[in-house]
């Protein structure tokens, strides 16, 4: 069976898009021959810098022939009917047509049409042109002559020659002819630009990965990455270095030369003294290098500073610094950068690679420089003597500057310090100084490196270890993967820059959208949802979303010239319990996630919509009552430890708590597992739905409490007792905070309701009695309410 | 480097750099213009490239343009940035096949054996916010170090290049500190010469940089510039509407000089930039400004002979 080589040659498409671009060429190709009944064994696709190729191996040698009928007008129907009949079927003559009779229609012409299956190569011919011309490039281009006249080719950059050859395995193959915008499909290819630049004469795959190879093309990324990796480790090997491995690095240096040679470049080891996360980023982001540690030397902590200290220094130097470890958590982890690199060039110089290497080595010298320039000179400026730069950073247009934002998150940060544990101080201080950094000209220069950079600076102007920990961790946790801060200022800080961030967005209406969350929005839901669960913290989020929307909104009103018009949100503002739900949304996706039965989340959410509402209307109130009235949202009390919103009454103390919503799950899942959780659900359902049927019987709902003296039998009074006492047990416990308690509440209603079914006929004549025992049902119904609704239970 | 080389090689002098340049891309039949007299951020906002590349006609230049970034600025205490320094600009109008290797022979030209280097072409898309212009291309890197821009304009001025230029912008600082192997750009040799005839970058610009970082940053004078500003503006669009063609002729009259208001409007806003006295949201307003000053050259361009209409 043929196969097909396709190679399009151009100049350098940029790394980023080769593997992506190889893979839409193979399925555009195969596409489009599947959908023409063209099938085949096997497709793979290859990019270089240079080149996209594709081999399809296995197709047939022409297409499947097509026996098709088409219908015509009647018989003696007008000649323009009749001609344009014989145009379309192909016909020269109505002879060639045959005459079939319908009982409705009468007799009428059919033509039949029998086209042989087209040779492979001209459905190529067809195919290729169109899938070129049509190439979804994330940004392609025009160029040359051609260019003079619309509708010119697009691709990613010049497209230079395209070669395309069609055959069996071992005969001769046949160019598959076609032509786009002047280039005309051929059977050459040329080597690599510097090292082989020649014409290379191709029959098939197999010939033009070799030829290539000679040509010191390595046509697949995937070889030339574990070519760069593999000589990258011996290189580093044989100093007795390790490679720090950069999966992202490799990808895009395998797609910056078809040819690689990994080289090793040093620079003074005087820049060891630059944080090595700097070192890194200078040289991964600029030069595309690697870099390279010491296996077994000191881990990286507690060196920051001693180069600068000097051998006379000694340890005065520290007076400088007083934490000589400004970076904690790092140590052990990473050992100490080694002054060596690797660069990854694209060429077999004639020197052996010399030139290469001095001129990257001169490069990174001068990119390090600048970098230590950067660390010196930041050092100068005390953070906090950076913050009126804040008000030139605007954050969003409508959000105000970085420095109106750090004020609000120092406030936020102070009041969630006794939450979180942490000294109020603290937290204050470290949200301060927690966006200095970005003013920095390291950060300027690296903005990956904000946040670390704070920290190191923060570390040496002296401040508090946990201050500097929360500048770096308040950004965290930047996705589901990322780690949760614990130390309780950074939590604090964490928490405040994303409440602050989502109050904020929310007020201006800019909320996420289907898949679109420019401002990762969700991110930072799932990241207080985070911080709140895994350091087990009582939050109660109304508390702190209220008066930041009440400021918002006079802020976004003064802002936009209007009077504020008293202090409530204007209507169709989103407001607290609109974000509370987009909370309570990403709490089911996280819970969902980590394995919690979907049905249970729904049992314990349908309590807290039912009175979500409420908090609202308690959290909404609470302005007049008086407490909040400055006009920036700082109350001045702190939250009870119990939770304020709690005030508002029963159950609404748990609505807007992530944690006791997590433990109410948890605790219904474990309390559902038992026998009697089994049990009383299935009498909860035999109720619910005897209830369901005679409510709807009677167009009447039976929600009064039962009359006692209408309590004929024993098990009937039994269950009524069980149920005042159990579902105060119940209500108290969850009043208590204590699940466990409640579900075991509940679980000592079991044996009073299996006798009830057992023994009491509730569909009883008497109607005053049927009435009493479906009154008594609702109670057992009421009684589940208080700790989830049962009816949202499956299985 | 080997010390017989003479004064001109482009490894010995800075201004054997230039002449070499000019020299190859005279051969490979550009017109050699000298530099636009007026100050520009880079080589790109002279007449020659930017409205050059508009309109159906031809055009291969090539200069060099001194290049203002008033920000850049450092006092001449870095021995790489610089407020002033400059640009080999090369514009082939439309790109030809083979300007890659047009452009890897001029670098063989200056003495970079490709053979011993590694050239490079790195993603770098370009794009200029206050001339409504953007193109697709490279950074071309020698050994790891950035040494020109390679660019396929495609629309300049808001509108769409038909056919599309190819651009080449050699960084001549950074070049030549490569081809002499100095670390400072103060230490490059100028002339070529040694002992008491040789002159440095250094002899020839570090004092002008130290002038004009404290003119940049201290002194310039904000209320000036911002009247220069408002004037540029003004003038720019009361020369495109005196510029309006008048009886038979459809032809525009004056989409040179009004650009030249365009490009000053440009240079006052990098200098009050560089004085920090532009804030982040009337920056971009700024920006705009130009560009629809830009945008409105480059239509009236388009209505002259050399955008290509004819009378």
């Amino acid at each position: 069976m043929p196969d097909l080589l396709l190679e399009l040659f151009s100049e350098e498409i940029p790394a980023r898009m080769q593997r992506r671009a190889a893979e839409d060429l193979r399925k555009l190709v195969t596409d489009a021959l599947v959908e023409r009944g063209f099938l085949y064994e096997g497709a793979k696709a290859y990019a270089t810098p240079r080149r996209l190729a594709l081999h399809v191996v296995g197709l047939p040698a022409k297409g499947q022939d097509v026996r098709e009928e088409r219908k015509g007008p009647r018989v003696g129907a007008p000649e323009a009917a009749v001609q344009g009949f014989l145009k379309s079927a192909g016909l020269s003559s109505l002879d060639q047509a045959r005459i079939e009779k319908d009982p409705k229609k009468g007799e009428f012409y059919v033509a039949l049409i029998e086209r042989p299956g087209k040779p492979t190569p001209e459905a190529l011919a067809e195919i290729l042109p169109s899938v070129i011309r049509a190439f979804p490039w994330p940004k392609s281009m025009r160029w040359g002559a051609a260019s003079r006249e619309p509708g010119s080719l697009r691709w990613v950059r010049p497209l230079h020659s395209i070669l395309c050859t069609f055959g069996p395995e071992t005969e001769n193959t046949e160019v598959v002819p076609f032509e786009v915008d002047g280039i005309r499909s051929g059977d050459v290819t040329y080597g690599h630009r510097f090292l082989a630049p020649g014409e290379i004469r191709v029959r098939r795959f197999e010939d033009y990965v070799a030829a290539l190879e000679r040509a010191k093309v390595i046509l697949d990324a995937d070889r030339r990455k574990a070519i760069i990796l593999n000589e990258a480790k011996n290189l580093a090997f044989a100093r007795g270095l390790d490679l720090v491995e950069d999966e992202g690095l490799l990808e895009e240096v395998a797609g910056l030369v078809e040819w690689p040679v990994p080289l090793m470049g040093t620079f003074e080891e005087d820049f060891l003294a630059i944080p090595s996360e700097v070192i890194r980023a200078t040289i991964r982001a600029n030069q595309k290098c690697f870099v390279l540690r010491s296996p077994s030397t000191l881990p990286l902590e507690g060196r920051v500073d001693r180069p600068q200290a000097g051998p006379g220094g000694g340890e005065a130097g520290a007076g400088l610094s007083p934490t000589p470890d400004p970076s904690p958590e790092r140590g052990g982890a990473q050992a100490a950068l080694s002054h060596h690199f690797i660069l990854v060039s694209n060429l077999e110089a004639s020197d052996g690679g010399r030139a290469i290497v001095a001129g990257n080595e001169r490069v990174v010298r001068a990119r390090l420089s600048d970098a230590k320039f950067f660390w010196e000179t930041d050092r100068k400026v005390p953070l906090e003597a950076r913050l009126e730069k804040l008000k030139s950073i605007v954050f969003h247009e409508k959000l105000g500057t970085q420095y109106e934002r750090v004020a609000r998150i120092a406030a936020l940060a102070k009041e969630l310090a006794p939450l979180t544990g942490a000294d109020p101080a603290l937290a204050e201080r470290a949200a301060r100084l927690a966006k200095a950094d970005l003013v920095t000209e390291m950060v300027g220069e690296f903005p990956e490196l904000q946040g670390l950079m704070g920290r190191y600076y923060a570390t040496l102007q002296g401040e508090p270890p946990s201050v500097a920990a929360a500048i770096e961790e308040h950004y965290k946790p930047l996705g589901p993967s990322d780690r949760v801060p614990t130390d309780p200022v950074s939590v604090a800080v964490a928490l405040a820059d994303k409440i602050d961030t989502l109050v904020g967005f929310w007020a201006i209406d800019e909320k996420p959208t289907g898949s679109k969350d420019p401002y990762a929005l969700r991110r930072a839901a799932l990241g207080v949802i985070r911080l709140v669960l895994e350091n087990a913290l009582r939050l109660p989020l109304c508390f702190f979303f209220a008066p930041q929307f009440r400021s918002w909104s006079q802020r976004l009103a003064v802002r936009s010239g209007q009077i504020a018009s008293g202090t409530g949100g204007t209507a169709g503002t989103p407001d607290e319990t609109d974000l509370l739900s987009f909370f309570a949304d990403r709490l089911k996706v996280y819970l969902r996630e980590k394995g919690a039965r979907h049905d249970l989340i729904d049992a314990v959410f349908a309590l807290g919509q039912r009175s979500s509402a409420l908090a609202g209307e308690v959290a909404a109130k609470r302005p007049e009552g008086g407490s909040a009235g400055g006009a920036d949202g700082v109350s001045s009390g702190m939250p009870p430890a119990t939770g304020p919103s709690r005030q508002g009454g029963g159950e609404s103390g748990q609505l807007d708590d992530l944690l006791m919503i997590v433990r109410r799950v948890d605790a219904l899942g474990r309390f559902l597992d038992t026998e009697d959780g089994k049990n009383l659900l299935a009498g909860f359902r035999r109720a619910a739905n005897i209830l369901r049927i005679e409510e709807k019987k009677d167009g009447r709902p039976y929600d009064t409490a039962p009359d006692i003296q209408h309590l004929r039998q024993a098990e009937e009074l039994a269950l009524w007792e069980a149920l005042v006492i159990e579902g105060q047990a119940a209500r108290e416990a969850v009043a208590r905070e204590d699940f466990e308690g409640a579900m075991l509440a509940l679980s000592r209603l079991r044996a009073p309701v299996d006798a009830f079914f057992d023994k009491v006929t509730v569909n009883a004549d008497d109607p005053a009695l049927r009435e009493n025992r479906l009154k008594l049902l609702n109670a057992l119904r009421a009684a589940t309410r208080e700790v989830a609704d049962f009816s949202k239970i499956e299985g | 480097m080997p010390v017989e080389l003479a004064p001109l090689s482009p490894a010995r002098s800075f201004q054997g750099l230039v002449l070499t340049l000019q020299r190859y891309w005279a051969e490979h039949g550009c017109v050699i213009l000298q530099p636009y007299d007026m100050e520009v951020g880079a080589g790109t906002f002279h007449p020659a490239t930017t409205l050059r590349a508009l309109g159906p006609r031809p055009w291969n230049a090539a200069y060099v343009q001194p290049s203002r970034r008033p920000k850049d600025g450092r006092y001449g205490e870095n021995p790489n940035r610089l407020q002033h320094y400059y640009q080999f600009q090369v514009i082939l109008k439309p790109s030809p096949p083979d300007i890659q290797d047009l452009y890897l022979k001029s670098l063989e030209a200056i003495g970079i054996d490709t053979r011993v280097h590694d050239i490079r072409f790195v993603e770098d898309d370009w794009e200029s916010p206050t001339l409504g212009a953007w193109g697709l291309g490279w950074e071309c890197w020698c050994d790891g170090m950035e040494v020109s821009q390679f660019t396929y304009f495609q629309q300049v001025a808001g509108f769409e290049c038909a056919p599309v230029s190819g651009e080449l912008t050699y960084g001549l600082e950074r070049l030549a500190m490569y081809l002499q192997g100095v670390e400072s750009v103060y230490d490059l040799n100028f002339n070529g010469r040694e002992g008491e005839d040789k002159v440095t970058y250094g002899d020839v610009f570090l004092q002008a940089e130290q002038e004009y970082s404290r003119h940049n940053f201290e002194h310039a004078d904000t209320e000036m510039l911002f009247r220069q500003f408002r004037d540029a503006e003004a003038a720019c669009r009361k020369y495109l509407d005196a510029g309006e063609p008048s009886g038979e002729d459809r032809r525009h009259r004056m989409a040179l000089p009004a650009y030249d208001q365009c490009i000053k409007a440009s240079h006052i806003f990098n200098l009050l930039d560089a004085r920090g006295v532009i804030s982040v949201t009337e920056r971009q307003s700024y920006i705009l400004r130009v560009r629809e000053l830009a945008k409105a050259c480059g239509a009236a361009w388009l209505r002259t002979e050399g955008g290509g209409l004819a009378g």
